[in-house]
């Protein structure tokens, strides 16, 4: 089997800037992109759950989540990144080549980007599995629709709960937002449309306990958590926006990660604890999570396994028999592995 | 509309499922769904490698909302599986093709 420069492992903004950069420097990448799911686990990442993104710069009427991912991913394309739709399922970077697997499929690459991004967060109850598809949603772009004339729930209190719940207003009657706090930790300017929006209303300081209905979703068990009153909410539909975690049970006891299972990367660069293997995006990043900023360390990544690969030359150098599928870089990014 | 794929509206709905002589897989789908546009491409491929054991149909839930309606899809992509004009099968949520063919395995080699 060939050896490659670089495996990506994801596809998300991160992976696929890193994708760009490093078909641009010739470094023919593999981009094992993830599987289509209805979580944010898919090729393309979180934003293939979103509507418009109205801060990517460049776009100043803005752009529809999908579309930006699949315009990443085309430039990508154009340059020569080769894709894989599908999820790593194991890795050695015990030494190099590096091995990434795909069920019993194997490829080998000098260097690997890691950019398999965080994934939404459910409640983890039990009436969960019941009531997906029923009722409770994953996705408020997909699903808002089905919701017209409902009284419907949104949990959390970040932008991206904001950003649902703003959303699922164009078709609901009422959007609650359940808040484990009383105060938001939106942005400002979504916290002002979502105040000023008169089908929001707001339940602070609370926590969803569990779900009620047994083919349909018809409400939600909602605590207080200061004074431990609990109360059903007659809602239809809910959508869960509580935060993230990082996609990476492939490296546990191989990357080093702190304590919320985030890899750790040297400051300022793309450097992981395993010389070739980089890291970028939000596997790496719980402070800023944007895609611009994904985008960003995408491009340093690609930036720092092209210098690691010059000054670290191929372990397998490409023979006339690999020529043509030489690629000894391995990108894995993107919000799912 | 890709090649082999049947394309579904409330005016063909009924008639095109109790005509089939074999599964009809519907995909209810809509333009802004993105997970519905991942498996596009998959459900493009099962309908051709699979001709003869299914029929792969597409309802854009967006022109035919009552459709939707009538099947108690409130998410999407779903894909119901109509056999002899009922519905025998709702898979909900967008999934890799080799876990759609698992889904799907009861209703192929039916034709065999």
């Amino acid at each position: 089997m060939s050896t490659r420069h670089v495996i990506i492992i994801g596809s998300g903004p991160a992976g696929l800037t890193s994708a760009i950069y490093t078909a641009r420097a010739n470094l023919s990448p593999l981009i094992i992109e993830g599987e289509p799911s209805s979580t944010s686990d898919q090729p393309g990442g979180q934003l293939m759950l979103t509507t418009e993104v109205e801060n990517f710069p460049g776009f100043p009427e803005g752009i529809q989540g999908p579309e930006l991912m699949f315009n990443f991913r085309a430039q990508a394309e154009r340059f020569g990144a080769e894709f894989i739709t599908a999820k790593v399922t194991a890795v050695d970077f015990s030494e190099r080549p590096f091995r990434v697997s795909v069920g019993s499929d194997e490829y080998f690459a000098d260097s690997i980007i890691v950019s398999t991004g965080a994934q939404s967060l459910m409640l983890g109850l039990d009436s969960e599995a019941r009531l997906l598809g029923h009722g409770l949603s994953t996705c408020a772009t997909c699903d808002g629709f089905f919701f017209r004339g409902h009284d419907i729930a949104v949990v959390g209190g970040g932008d991206s709960a904001l950003e649902e719940a703003t959303f699922l207003t164009k078709f609901a009657s009422t959007v609650t937002l359940i808040h484990r706090r009383d105060t938001l930790r939106a942005s400002k300017i979504m916290q002002e449309r979502a105040f000023d929006n008169p089908k929001m209303a707001f339940v602070w300081d609370s926590q969803v306990t569990d779900l009620v209905g047994e083919h349909k979703l018809e409400g939600a068990v909602v605590q207080n958590l200061k004074t431990g009153e609990t109360t059903t909410l007659a809602v239809t539909g809910l959508f869960v926006a509580i935060g993230h975690s990082p996609n990476t049970n492939l490296f546990t006891g191989i990357l080093d990660m702190d304590d919320a299972g985030y890899l750790v990367t040297r400051p300022g660069s793309s450097y992981t604890n395993i010389d070739g293997v980089f890291a970028c995006g939000d596997v790496q990043d719980h402070t800023y999570r944007q895609a611009i900023t994904a985008a960003g360390s995408g491009c340093m990544a690609a930036i720092d396994c092209e210098r690691w690969l010059e000054a670290n030359p191929l372990s397998s150098p490409p023979t006339a028999a690999h020529a043509g599928n030489d690629t000894s870089i391995a990108v894995v990014g993107t919000s799912s592995v | 509309m890709a090649e082999g794929i049947v394309t579904l509206t409330a005016a063909t709905f009924d008639e095109v499922i109790n005509a089939a002589t074999k599964p009809v897989v519907v995909d209810f789908w809509a333009e802004w769904c993105g997970p519905c546009k991942a498996i596009a491409p998959l459900l493009s491929e099962v309908a051709k490698e699979r001709a003869d054991e299914i029929t792969i149909a597409k309802l854009n839930i967006d022109e035919h909302p009552d459709l939707a309606l009538r099947f108690n899809v409130m998410s999407i992509p779903t894909l119901l599986v109509f056999n002899e004009g009922t519905v025998q099968k709702r898979i909900v949520g967008a999934k890799p093709k080799a876990a759609l063919l698992s889904e799907l395995s009861e209703f192929l080699g039916a034709a065999h």
